[in-house]
């Protein structure tokens, strides 16, 4: 078992799920919380559209998914905030645009697509030192802001509405959360890949919010599951010769139906559809 | 403007092409307890975010606190204004307890980077206890009923310790019994504390035996006002709503 740690690639794979596993799980406890799962597929499928556009182009690929993570979480805000279209309408058509110009950009591309599909499966075992670095530098700030304005972030993700009637700043927490979103997405876009990153960001966060009731714990749970994931899914991937990628969203989708089916809140379930009473 | 803590001028406020109001004014004493009565439509809810910044002028100003309100002063006059909306449906599952609920409130006035200190949450504690709820301090917020929901959403508010209070239909969407304990504490805090209270309803049965005033409020306008004696008669109640309406004994006598 212990064999896997020799190899340089797999120690940096390693890492790479550590990183990403903490980053990806932290943002998805608020996309979860506030029920902005859509979105977050939304934002995921920009980032990989601009990462192809910029293989296209000659670009560096993360500046890509950076500028259409973040154009999307600011399109796609004001959308679902101000109501004018139905929001689920809006982000629709926003996903199906970025998800055909990335099919067009990967369609425009001259020769061999290999790095254009290893951003749609990703390849964690080939992570080298730069992207490890840009990955410990968004995990770093990602974290950071999170222990800086967690009262306001908590506020924000359970009561927005009231967030912003207490004078807290919530209109800018909320777009922070959401370009938080898009900044993890473009940083793990080169190990996870474009079509799997968002069950690394959903799945563990899922799992969390069926077992506790603290926000801090589900930070905590969530964190615990993305990294068990990443390493559990590698240690498949290097045992069973399977894609890396695919395993680590097959492991973190088996923790979320486990918590699921264990979880204490299952028996709330009613509260959703009882009426209110005094 | 003294003694005026709110003075609204010719405010008009439009969603899209409906006008929510059409020109109101209004003035309000510190310490007043103004009851804000009308239709579904007329503008109540509409009025009170003119107060607190969180609905924008099309034309006119406000004036709340020492301040004429413009975009940049709303956020951090909102920190001096409690606000208690209607019981909503809130996810059960949500990860975050009455305690905590509570203490957003004082999370405005706490500023970013600064902790909540022990005496806040003393304070928590205390208010939580006022309006007697301190036994459920520990459950997820998603679980109350909607009595103790609004209950905490009052705490909330309270701990904020607010100068003006803005209370839009509490009692709405909760059993009779509910109704006159949050009544009752709504009038136990306005004994207590004297803040200025604009409480808005369409339920007349609800209205708190402390309004001094009552403003009727009628397709974006404010069609008449005055003291409770002098508007809850049939015959304006009636023009009001547009249908046959009994006028509540309780707060009229």
């Amino acid at each position: 078992m212990l064999s896997i740690l020799q190899y340089h690639f797999m120690q940096n794979a390693i890492l790479a799920g550590l990183l990403g596993g903490i980053t990806c799980s932290v943002v998805g406890v608020f996309v979860v919380t506030m029920h902005l799962s859509f979105i977050g597929v939304c934002i995921a499928h920009a980032a990989f559209a601009g990462a192809l556009l910029g293989l296209w182009l000659g670009f560096n690929p993360l500046i890509g998914a950076l500028l259409f993570s973040l154009a999307a979480a600011a399109i796609i805000g004001p959308v679902a905030d101000r109501g004018e279209l139905n929001p689920d309408t809006s982000i629709g058509i926003v996903f199906s645009l970025m998800l055909g110009l990335a099919f067009l950009f990967m369609g425009l591309m001259p020769g061999a697509r290999t790095e254009a599909l290893n951003l749609f499966w990703g390849s964690i075992l080939t992570v080298n030192q730069p992207d490890l670095i840009f990955l410990a530098a968004i995990t770093g700030v990602i974290v950071g802001l999170v222990a800086a304005f967690y009262k306001e972030i908590q506020a924000v993700i359970c009561h927005r509405e009231v967030a912003l009637a207490v004078g807290i700043p919530a209109t800018v927490i909320f777009y922070g959360l959401l370009f938080s979103t898009g900044v993890t997405i473009t940083a793990s876009l080169q190990s996870i890949g474009g079509l799997l990153i968002y069950s690394l960001i959903l799945n563990p966060a899922a799992a969390a919010y069926q077992l506790t009731y603290s926000l801090k714990r589900m930070l905590l749970i969530a964190v615990a599951f993305g990294v068990i994931s990443c390493w559990a899914g590698l240690a498949a991937s290097y045992f069973f010769d399977v894609p890396s990628g695919a395993a680590i969203v097959i492991t973190s989708a088996i923790i979320f139906g486990l918590a699921t089916a264990f979880s204490p809140k299952r028996k709330v379930k009613g509260w959703q559809q009882a009426p209110i009473t005094g | 403007m003294d003694n005026t803590v709110i003075e609204i001028q010719d405010a008009v406020v439009s969603y899209r092409e409906d006008v929510a109001l059409q020109g109101v004014s209004l003035e309000v004493r510190k310490g007043e307890f103004i009851g804000i009565i009308g239709p579904n439509g007329a503008g109540k809810t509409t009025l009170l975010t003119i107060v607190n910044g969180l609905g924008k002028l099309v034309h006119g100003q406000a004036w709340v606190l020492g301040s004429w309100l413009n975009g940049r002063n709303s956020n951090s006059l909102r920190k001096r204004i409690g606000y208690v909306a209607q019981v909503e449906r809130i996810d059960p599952r949500l990860p975050i307890n009455v305690r905590e609920t509570v203490m957003v409130g004082c999370y405005g006035r706490l500023g970013l980077f600064r902790r909540p200190t022990r005496a806040q949450w003393e304070r928590v504690d205390e208010v939580l206890e006022m309006v007697g709820i301190a036994h459920l301090s520990q459950r997820p917020i998603g679980h109350l009923s909607g009595g103790e929901y609004q209950r905490a959403a009052i705490a909330r508010a309270l701990v904020q310790q607010p100068e003006i209070f803005l209370l839009d239909e509490p009692t709405a969407s909760i059993d009779q019994k509910a109704q006159r304990e949050i009544l009752s504490l709504i009038q136990l805090i306005h004994r207590e504390y004297g803040m200025t209270t604009l409480f808005v309803t369409h339920d007349l049965r609800t209205l708190p035996s402390v309004c001094q005033r009552l403003i009727l409020m009628k397709d974006g306008n404010i069609w008449q006002q005055g003291s409770p004696q002098s508007m809850l008669r049939e015959e304006v109640l009636t023009q009001l709503f547009g249908a046959p309406v009994p006028v509540p004994t309780e707060i009229a006598s």
